[in-house]
C-alpha cells in the first residue's frame, strides 16, 4: 500500500477518489481478517461516508490535508463516540462512549478515515495481543507467531496494508514492541505531547498515545495530526508543535554532528545473537551517515523493569477501580447486595492477566507494603530517569534493540507472567523517565521475522528522533518489505 | 511471601470475587513476580526522591464554573441498570 503522500498526490490530482481508496482498504481487510484479526470492529459504513466528505471537498476545489481520505486504525482503548469501545475486555463488551477521544476528534477533523478498531490486550496489560478477551491477532509475518503487544491490532493491521497508519498507546511498549515484532515504525511521544482524552486509562503516569505507520514520515504525519495541547488532560503539555515530517532530511550530514549512544547494558545476556547483530549493523550505518557513535552506560535501566511492574500494576488498579458495574459496562446479574455485585461483576469482566495485575498493585499499595514496593519503585524512577538525563549530556540520540527477540509463538509465554514481562525490558525504561522514542526495521532473522531497533531521545525532542530515524531508513530498505499474508 | 490467605484478603480489598483455582494458580505466580522485585533492594534509595510523574508540570486549575451536562442521557443509557435520571443498584441498606 502506498504511503501518506503518494495517497495525497493521488487524490489531489483526482487520480483517484477516497471512496475508492477507502474501498480498496475494506476489501483488503475483508479479504485478510480471517487470517489476521487484527480488527475488533470494521467501521466500513462510517468510513465510506468520512471518503465522501473529503471528495464533495475535492470537487468543491476546497484544499484537503495530508491525512484526508487516508484510512486509518484505531486501538480500542480510545473512545470513539456511537462506536463500541471494549478495550479487549468482557467488561466493555456494549459499551459505546457518548464522547470522542481528542486523538480521534483531531483525526476526523483533518478528514482521516478511521476503518475500524483495532484489537489489543485487556487494558494493554501484555505483550502478545494475546490478553484480549475477543481473539488472538496473528503477526502478518508468519501467522503462528503473535504481533506483539498491547497494541498487536494495530501493528498488524499497518504491516498487512489493512490501513495506511494506525493509533496505539503504549505504557511500557505496548507501541514499540509491537511496531518490531510487525516490521513497521511505531512511536511513543514525550510524555504529555498527546493528550489522554477519551484514552482508557492504565497507568496513568506512564500512558500515551502513537503513531504507527509504514514508514517514519508517515509516522511523523501522524503524531503531528494529533500532538497538542488539550485543557482536557491535565497532564497535557504546553508547547509548540514542530511540523515534524517537513523536519525529514534523508542525509545527516547538513546538520551538526548528530551524538548517538549506545546502551551498552542493552547488549550481552538476554539478547537473542541475531537482533544484536542487527543492531550493531544499524549502528555502523548511522556512523557511516556521519553521525558520531560512542557507548553510554545506563547502570539502573535493568532496574526498570521490576520498577514497572510495581508502579504500573498499582496505578491500574485504582485506575480500574472504576469497573464496578453501576455506570456502564458489564454487571453480574442476580447478586443479593452491592458488594456481592461489585465482586461478581469484576470476577466475570475481567480476564486473569487483568485480574492478576489488579492484585500484585492493591498488594503494593496496601497497608504496611507502600513504602517497600510502591515508593520504592518511584525512588528507583527517579534513578533511572537520572541516568537517561547523564546520557544526554553526552549524546542526541540512544539506540538499542527494542525487544530481546523477534515475535514468539502463540502460546508460547502465556503460563510464565514474567516470561512475557521480559519483551518490554528494552522499552519500559523510557516510560518511567517520560521521553520519546521510536522503533523502525533494521533487519530480519533466519525465519524471515523483522527485527526493530529503537531510538531514544531526549524529552520533547522528538524532531531529533524523527531526524535520526528516517536518515538511516533512506539508506536501508527493510521498510520496503512487507509480508505475503495471502 | 504472600500465602494463600493474603491472596483472599488482597482479592476482597480489590473486590474481585476468585475462584479456588484462581486463588491456588495467583499464589505461586505473585510469589514469583514478588520475589523478582527484590531486586530493587540492590539500591541505596535513602536519600532519593520519589517521581511521581515522568515530566512535571505544576498544578493545573481551571474556574469551578457550572456546565450543562449534554451527553445525560447517553451517559445514562450506558447504565446496566437504571431509573429515571439514577443509576440503579441492588439493596445497600438494611437486609442482613
Amino acid at each position: 500500500m502506498a504511503s501518506i503522500r503518494e495517497l495525497h498526490q493521488q487524490l489531489v490530482s483526482k487520480e483517484r477518489t477516497a471512496v475508492e481508496i477507502t474501498e480498496a482498504a475494506l476489501e483488503r481487510i475483508h479479504r485478510l481478517e480471517p487470517k489476521l484479526h487484527s480488527f475488533l470492529s470494521v467501521t466500513a459504513d462510517r468510513a465510506l461516508q468520512q471518503a465522501r466528505a473529503v471528495d464533495a471537498k475535492i470537487a468543491a476545489g476546497e484544499p484537503i490535508g495530508l491525512l484526508a481520505g487516508i484510512p486509518i486504525g484505531i486501538k480500542d482503548n480510545l473512545c470513539t463516540k456511537g462506536i463500541r469501545t471494549t478495550c479487549g475486555s468482557r467488561i466493555l463488551e456494549n459499551f459505546v462512549p457518548p464522547y470522542e477521544s481528542t486523538v480521534t476528534q483531531k483525526l476526523m477533523d483533518a478528514g482521516a478515515v478511521m476503518v475500524g478498531k483495532t484489537n489489543m490486550d485487556e487494558f494493554a496489560m501484555g505483550s502478545s495481543t494475546e490478553t484480549s478477551a475477543y481473539q488472538l491477532t496473528a503477526n502478518p509475518w508468519d501467522l503462528e507467531r503473535v504481533p506483539g503487544g498491547s497494541s498487536g491490532g494495530s501493528a498488524a493491521a499497518v504491516a498487512a496494508g489493512e490501513c495506511v497508519v494506525a493509533l496505539g498507546s503504549d505504557t511500557g511498549g505496548s507501541i514499540r514492541q509491537p511496531a518490531a515484532f510487525c516490521g513497521v515504525v511505531g512511536m511513543k511521544p514525550t510524555y504529555g505531547l498527546v493528550s489522554r482524552y477519551g484514552l482508557v486509562a492504565y497507568a496513568s503516569s506512564l500512558d500515551q498515545i502513537g503513531p504507527f505507520g509504514r514508514t517514519v514520515e508517515d509516522a511523523a504525519i501522524l503524531l503531528g495530526a494529533i500532538a497538542g495541547h488539550d485543557p482536557n488532560d491535565s497532564t497535557s503539555l504546553k508547547v509548540d508543535i514542530p511540523d515534524y515530517a517537513a523536519l525529514l532530511k534523508p542525509d545527516l550530514k547538513p546538520r551538526r554532528q548528530l551524538r548517538v549512544g549506545v546502551i551498552q547494558e542493552t547488549f550481552g545476556q538476554g539478547l537473542d545473537p541475531v537482533v544484536e547483530e542487527a543492531v550493531t549493523k544499524a549502528i555502523k550505518v548511522m556512523q557511516d551517515l556521519g553521525a558520531q557513535v560512542e557507548v553510554v552506560s545506563c547502570p539502573k535501566f535493568r532496574y526498570g523493569l521490576p520498577t514497572y511492574y510495581i508502579i504500573a500494576p498499582s496505578e491500574a488498579s485504582a485506575n480500574l477501580a472504576r469497573y464496578d458495574g453501576v455506570k456502564y459496562g458489564f454487571r453480574a446479574d442476580d447478586s443479593s447486595n452491592l458488594m456481592e455485585m461489585y465482586t461478581r461483576t469484576r470476577a466475570k469482566g475481567f480476564g486473569p492477566e487483568v485480574k492478576r495485575r489488579i492484585m500484585i498493585g492493591t498488594y503494593a499499595l496496601s497497608a504496611g507494603y507502600y513504602d517497600a514496593y510502591y515508593l520504592k519503585a518511584q525512588k528507583v524512577r527517579t534513578l533511572i530517569k537520572q541516568d537517561f538525563e547523564k546520557a544526554f549530556a553526552q549524546v542526541d540520540v540512544l539506540i538499542c534493540p527494542t525487544s530481546p527477540t523477534t515475535a514468539f509463538k502463540a502460546g508460547e509465554k502465556t503460563d510464565d507472567p514474567l516470561s512475557m514481562y521480559l519483551s518490554d525490558l528494552m522499552t519500559i525504561p523510557v516510560n518511567l523517565a517520560g521521553l520519546p522514542a521510536l522503533s523502525l526495521p533494521c533487519g530480519f532473522d533466519e525465519k524471515g521475522l523483522p527485527i526493530g531497533m529503537q531510538l531514544i531521545a531526549n524529552v520533547l525532542r522528538e524532531d531529533v528522533l524523527f531526524e535520526a530515524a528516517y536518515a538511516y531508513e533512506q539508506a536501508t530498505e527493510w521498510h520496503l518489505r512487507s509480508p505475503q499474508v495471502e | 511471601m504472600i500465602d494463600l490467605e493474603q491472596v483472599r484478603k488482597v482479592a476482597l480489598l480489590a473486590r474481585l470475587q476468585l475462584t479456588p483455582a484462581e486463588e491456588e494458580q495467583f499464589t505461586p505466580q505473585l510469589n514469583s513476580i514478588l520475589e523478582y522485585f527484590e531486586q530493587l533492594s540492590e539500591l541505596d534509595t535513602e536519600n532519593v526522591e520519589p517521581t511521581t510523574r515522568a515530566i512535571d508540570v505544576s498544578n493545573v486549575t481551571r474556574p469551578d464554573q457550572l456546565k450543562p451536562c449534554e451527553a445525560l442521557e447517553e451517559i445514562l443509557q450506558e447504565a446496566p441498570d437504571r431509573e429515571d435520571q439514577y443509576f440503579r443498584v441492588p439493596q445497600i441498606l438494611g437486609g442482613e
